[in-house]
């Protein structure tokens, strides 16, 4: 079963230089209960991406094709009212920032019988629910975590609070954009842990934004990698960091200092700079920094699939 | 080599609690360290340990309530808004939030001209430096037309970037440098501050949760608990061979990029105590899977080795493993 199907996606934003394409012919797959990661170059589009599935786009954006199905609705064709309903209730977020989805004037304790309103049960059922969900996030002391106030947690049991409430209503999706990225290592691999955790009581999905490769090897089940608006690379976690096939996916992943061997001063980069996304290039988008191109690489290169759910967008994957 | 910067036990008080239960926190409760010249110190911790509040309070921009800080010759933790502005040339700040840090209005090529316009250079032309600044940083000439909200995350970090180098300064403070940016442009921005430190003999002080990234930019590195360093030194070294336990449960935590690697960590409780009820004895006991009676009582001092600081009792050896093996996978 798949909760989110995302099938050849185009965001535009207008610009005064024209039309920036950000995101282009994006395809893949959230099935049941699997956490999907998402990574790739600063300003690939990932947080269009989310905002595009969120119906929250910034004005100047607009989806000019293609469809997101969540749960048999196309999002791309709803009405603010229900994207409103769906958000918070089916599909849920965390971001970087806690304090973002927290309102700082209202009790942690008021905001989670509010995200309630439509549950139909009763003040005293609600905030045993409320009590219940902070226990499992493991905040300590839970009963009077309710009656504070969000500044007056850490900013560790601040992320948990905010988990805590967007699993409050049991979403099929929770969506998290780099969510551990502000937290120490212990408090990362600690929230990690829980979120699988709770991603299995819960049985929900999860797209899972992160630049820190660690952290998306050792929580998703699955990897999209994307590159300036393109997924170039799709596949389970352990086919795409143990064999990439897209030149770019490879590129990444030995850029990663967690992979330099010796201690080195001069990290390693890939040279060369993402293309304007104004005038994107007929052929292959990486194809001006890629040390492996070809004269074909002029032309639209192909989906290839090189094994079971392993997809590459590189001429070169056919070969093998 | 010449010391840049000398910080002396410097402590930084917020007063928090409705006005008629105000009550003093201690968000820096006593911190000391030299910094020379061309040379690069990691502080890494605990979110909430007091990291930027440090940094602050040497950039001059949070004032202190104990101890002394000295910018080359110059005692500078006494001196008012007006007398700063001048050392600010010389000591730039990254903050942590790239966005929020840059004005909504302004676009990008105004904001990069932005510290010659309050600096009153005139030596420089900004439709050149603009330019040259935004190349350094990987960014086309282009993007200096847009606005802050037009950006990515990365894309503000980049000009966050090209700010705070734009007045060659003597010491960079930055704090989460690298924060939102995919590893090649972490790469890039590191290699950028690092080529600075080697051509300018620039000193800098690095912030970050990253501790892959510390272990390859830092000569030396400090962690900080609740406010305070628990432990300082080489970073070789501290890598090598933490003597906190705190330090140790650090470094064991990091995440590796490998689906299939055996983690073998050093778990602690979640809980991390609040400052308006500092543990009595060693801070850290509530969380330390080693603590000892004497630890609940009486407070480490913080001995200095050869190399090394360790506040605890009974520093560890290389490889120690908690008492109790308490063991995640
Ligand atoms: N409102 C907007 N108007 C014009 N361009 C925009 C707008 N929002 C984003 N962009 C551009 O679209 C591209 C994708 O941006 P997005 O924020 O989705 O990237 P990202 O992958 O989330 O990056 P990061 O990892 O740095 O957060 C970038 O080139 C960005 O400059
Ligand atoms: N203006 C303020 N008023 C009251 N308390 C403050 C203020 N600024 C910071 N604090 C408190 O001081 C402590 C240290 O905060 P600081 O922001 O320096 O931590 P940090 O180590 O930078 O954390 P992070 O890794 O999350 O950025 C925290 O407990 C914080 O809540
Ligand atoms: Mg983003
Ligand atoms: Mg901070």
């Amino acid at each position: 079963m798949t909760v989110l199907a995302i099938k050849d996606l185009n965001v535009t934003f207008s610009t005064e230089g024209g039309q920036l394409h950000a995101l282009k012919n994006v395809s893949f797959e959230v099935p049941e209960r699997r956490i999907v990661g998402v990574v790739g170059e600063s300003g690939c589009g990932k947080s269009t991406l989310i905002n595009a599935i969120l119906g929250l786009l910034a004005d100047n954006g607009s989806v000019d094709a293609g469809s997101i199905t969540f749960e048999g609705e196309d999002l791309t064709r709803l009405g603010p009212a229900r994207m409103q309903e769906l958000r918070g209730q089916r599909i849920s977020t965390v971001f970087q920032d806690p304090m973002g989805a927290l309102n700082p004037v209202l009790s942690v304790g008021r905001q989670m019988r509010n995200i309630q309103y439509r549950s139909g049960r009763s003040r005293s059922e609600k905030d045993a629910r409320s009590e219940a969900m902070l226990r499992q996030v493991r905040i300590p002391d839970a009963q009077a975590a309710l009656t504070r106030y969000p500044h007056e947690f850490s900013g560790g049991m601040r992320q948990r609070v905010a988990i805590a409430m967007a699993l409050m209503m049991k979403p099929a999706l929770l969506i998290a954009d780099e969510p551990t990225t502000a937290l120490d290592a212990t408090l990362e691999v600690a929230t990690i842990e829980l979120l699988r955790e709770l991603q299995q009581d819960i049985a929900c999905s999860v797209l899972f934004i992160s630049h820190h490769l660690g952290v998306i090897a050792e929580l998703c089940d699955d990897v999209v990698v994307m590159y300036a608006g393109e997924v170039v690379e799709r596949g389970s976690t352990r086919q795409v960091f143990h064999s990439p096939r897209h030149p770019y996916a490879r590129r990444l992943l030995e850029c990663d200092p967690a992979r330099q061997s010796g201690r080195t001063r001069h990290l390693p980069t890939i040279p060369g700079e993402i293309p304007d996304l104004r005038q994107r290039p007929p052929g292959c988008v990486f194809a001006t920094r890629c040390d492996q191109r070809v004269d074909a690489c002029d032309k639209v290169p192909p989906d290839v699939a090189v094994e079971t759910g392993h997809v590459a967008r590189c001429i070169l994957a056919e070969a093998r | 080599m010449s010391g840049i910067l000398e910080v002396r036990d410097v402590e930084v008080t917020f007063e928090v609690g409705p006005l008629m239960r105000r009550r003093s926190i201690l968000g820096v409760a006593g911190v000391s360290f030299d910094l020379h010249a061309g040379e690069t110190f990691a502080i890494v911790g605990e979110s909430g340990s007091g990291k930027t509040t440090l940094a602050r309070a040497i950039n001059g921009l949070q004032g202190i309530s104990a101890g002394s800080i000295r910018f080359g010759e110059e005692r500078i933790d006494t001196l008012g808004g007006r007398a700063m502005k001048p050392l600010r040339r010389r000591m730039s700040m990254m903050f942590q939030d790239p966005v929020g840090s840059l004005s909504p209005r302004m676009k990008v090529g105004n904001l990069i001209a932005e510290p010659f316009r309050i600096h009153e250079i005139v030596d420089k032309n900004p439709s050149v430096e603009v330019p040259r600044l935004l190349s350094l940083v990987g960014l086309t000439p282009e993007f200096a037309d847009r606005y802050p909200h037009q950006l990515s995350g990365g894309q503000a970090r980049r000009v966050g970037v090209a700010r705070a180098i734009a007045l060659n300064p003597a010491l960079i403070i930055a704090d989460e440098p690298t924060a939102g940016l995919d590893v090649s442009v972490q790469g890039e921005v590191l290699n950028l501050l690092n080529d600075l430190r080697e051509r300018l003999g620039l000193a800098m002080i690095i912030i970050t949760h990253n501790l892959h990234v510390v272990h390859h930019v830092a000569d030396r590195m400090a962690v900080m608990y609740l406010g305070r360093f628990v432990e300082v030194g080489d970073t070789d070294e501290v890598f090598r061979a933490p003597r906190h336990p705190y330090t140790a449960a650090l470094l064991s935590a990091n995440p590796e990029p490998d689906p299939d690697k055996a983690r073998d960590r050093i778990a602690l409780p979640a809980e991390v105590p609040s400052l308006l009820a500092r543990p009595a004895g060693c801070e850290f006991h509530s969380r330390c899977p080693w603590v000892a009676a004497r630890c609940k009582s009486e407070a480490p001092e913080f001995v200095q080795g050869r190399t090394r600081r360790v506040a605890c009792h009974t520093p560890l050896e290389p490889g120690a493993r908690p008492p109790e093996l308490e063991v995640t996978q």
